[in-house]
């Protein structure tokens, strides 16, 4: 079990380090993944670690998963529409100036 | 005869089973959210009635009690923050149902709607939930709606949105290791169960402190405010109010909740303190950028990270013994400042609306169209600043007489400098309307009354707050967890 245990602490670690330093928007948000499966695997040791086994984290766990997974969704909606809009400005500036054409 | 259970049951599924209805049926947005809106409005004044007739109560959702069940719980605290969300909902409701759509795009406007209710029902959520882990879901909800509405204003405020949904999904991250703990060490979710086992040792600290860094970072308090102004600068302003005023303030509910309740006996001097400090320099660091923005959107943006500083001052002058006085007293300015905050959002918007800048030195000359928004600017400035009779003189008084019973003349220092900055940044602003200036292009145009009345209507409401203090007092002592 404390194989698990620090296993969640380096995955902790790991993530934390991934979103204060990660450049890429997509990055971030993976770091931030990682983050949040360290922490249900927190649960999930916790689950297993009590006397008799506890089914509360897991349920903790599997409506964390659902939580995640839509948030991501959101995040990833959202960096979509910046991206498209960044592409947008740089297609602009490849096409120079407006006006110049006519 | 309805039993007061209902109260909560409507709060929480009509909102939701609303925003289902506007998104299938976007035509019928503007009906069905006003109306849901109105009987939310009633609702949460019923709730509140009914604390204050027969004290707090808990009730489990379907009958089934902790740990497995769901349970809410609703007390004064919880009551009066309902009743500021269904105010400053349904005032941002009708702001933006009146406002120009030709002239203020929104992209994807048929997602408003939608979002809007699904945030308002969150925040419902988040105030009824008894337990560590619906919070947590709660507080996801609120986030997912929040950065949705955001992005809504397209532009620049797409960034903004997602340096926001950054901070608070971490928030959200770090707050749910410190749940982890909690429940490994005590194998309890419920806030009053944790209430009763929670001791002063090792993993309760570290979690409390994990918990803590999480609201922090969501309520903006100095220096985790980096994402504030420029998210609720640039959002559309029915959002930027519902923002301000509610969403920040849910943050600071959680903190007084757990600070009040599971995690009382560790609140000593050295922690009080450390949070009054974050709290003087967040109403000092807030005022100072406030004073020197240029947009009228901004300098309220950054007064929200100023006013919210107050809020915190409860810990410090709590630990030093005035735990009624104080606690009290932060909870009215927050419930004040909401009101008060969603109005000067709304009448700003009215007024960029009517002036098409927003920049401070374009908003003089005539002001034909404008003059109930700059009315409802200066009711809401004045209890911002601490008026009599306002909702905010109130709050303010009872901080500084807490701060004077306990001899802490340093936090009522803090008070008095912070009201000084929030006069001057606000009376900056009502200069601006009584400058001569030059007409913009296009001239005046006529905007719906609808726009000025909504923030009137919310401004007039945190004035009086001021005059219903006596039964405000009474419903905050109804089972705040502290009374004693």
């Amino acid at each position: 079990m404390t194989v698990y245990l620090s296993l969640s602490g380096v995955l902790f670690l790991i993530g934390l380090h991934g979103f204060f330093t990660a450049r890429s928007l997509l990055r971030r948000l993976l770091a931030l993944n990682v983050l949040t499966t360290a922490v249900f695997l927190l649960f999930v040791v916790l689950a297993r670690l009590a006397e008799p086994l506890d089914p509360v984290p897991h349920a903790i766990v599997l409506t964390g998963i659902v939580v995640t997974v839509s948030t991501t969704a959101v995040a990833l909606a959202l960096v979509v529409r910046i991206a498209g809009r960044v592409r947008d400005e740089d297609d602009d500036a490849a096409a120079g100036p407006r006006g110049d054409a006519g | 005869m309805i039993p007061e259970t209902t109260g909560p049951v409507v709060l929480f599924s009509l909102p939701l089973a609303a925003a289902i209805v506007v998104f299938i049926r976007p035509r019928w947005s503007v009906p069905v959210t006003l109306g849901s809106g109105g009987i939310l409005l009633a609702t949460a004044l019923w709730v509140v009635v009914a604390v204050l007739r027969q004290g707090p109560w808990r009730q489990d959702i379907g009958g089934w009690t902790a740990p497995l069940g769901i349970g809410w719980t609703v007390d004064g605290l919880s009551a009066a923050l309902l009743l500021l969300n269904a105010s400053v909902g349904l005032a941002g409701a009708v702001f933006h149902a009146a406002r120009p759509a030709a002239r203020t795009p929104v992209r994807d406007p048929r997602f408003f709607w939608p979002l809007w209710l699904f945030l308002w029902g969150g925040l419902n959520a988040l105030f009824l939930a008894a337990d560590l882990f619906n919070i947590y879901v709660a507080l996801e909800f609120v986030s997912i709606a929040s950065v949705g509405l955001i992005g809504l204003a397209g532009g620049s405020a797409q960034a903004a949105a997602w340096r926001y949904l950054l901070a608070t999904l971490l928030g959200s991250t770090i707050y749910l290791l410190g749940v982890a703990l909690l429940y490994g060490r005590y194998a309890a979710l419920d806030v009053a169960l944790l209430a009763e086992s929670v001791e002063p040792e090792l993993v309760t600290v570290v979690a409390a402190a994990l918990m803590t860094l999480g609201l922090l970072l969501k309520a903006a308090v100095f220096p985790l405010h980096f994402w504030l102004p420029a998210a609720h600068g640039r959002a559309p302003p029915a959002v930027s109010a519902v923002l301000s005023a509610v969403v920040i303030a849910a943050a600071y509910y959680l903190l007084v909740r757990l600070w009040f309740g599971p995690f009382a006996p560790l609140l000593g001097p050295g922690v009080a303190t450390l949070l009054g400090l974050l709290g003087a320099a967040a109403v000092l660091w807030g005022g100072l950028q406030a004073l020197l923005q240029r947009h009228l959107k901004m300098l309220i943006a950054y007064s929200t990270v100023s006013q919210l500083g107050y809020g915190l001052l409860v810990f410090p002058l709590a630990a030093a013994g005035a735990v009624q006085l104080a606690w009290t007293g932060a909870v009215m300015l927050v419930v004040a400042h909401g009101l008060a905050k969603a109005a000067l959002f709304l009448a700003a918007g009215a007024i960029v609306l009517r002036h098409g800048i927003g920049r401070l030195e374009a908003l003089g000359g005539d002001q034909q169209g404008a003059v109930v928004a700059w009315v409802a600017f200066a009711i809401a400035s004045a209890s911002l600043v601490g008026l009599p009779p306002t909702g905010g003189f109130v709050g303010k008084w009872w901080l500084a007489q807490a701060a004077l019973a306990t001899g802490g003349y340093f936090w009522l220092a803090v008070l008095m400098l912070g009201t000084a900055f929030t006069a001057g940044y606000l009376w900056r602003a009502l200069q601006a309307a009584m400058r001569p200036g030059w007409e913009t292009e296009g001239g005046f145009q006529a905007l719906s009354p609808a726009l000025g009345l909504s923030a009137l209507g919310l401004a007039l409401g945190s004035a009086a707050l001021g005059l219903a203090a006596p039964i405000a007092a009474r419903l905050l002592d109804a089972g705040s967890g502290v009374v004693g």
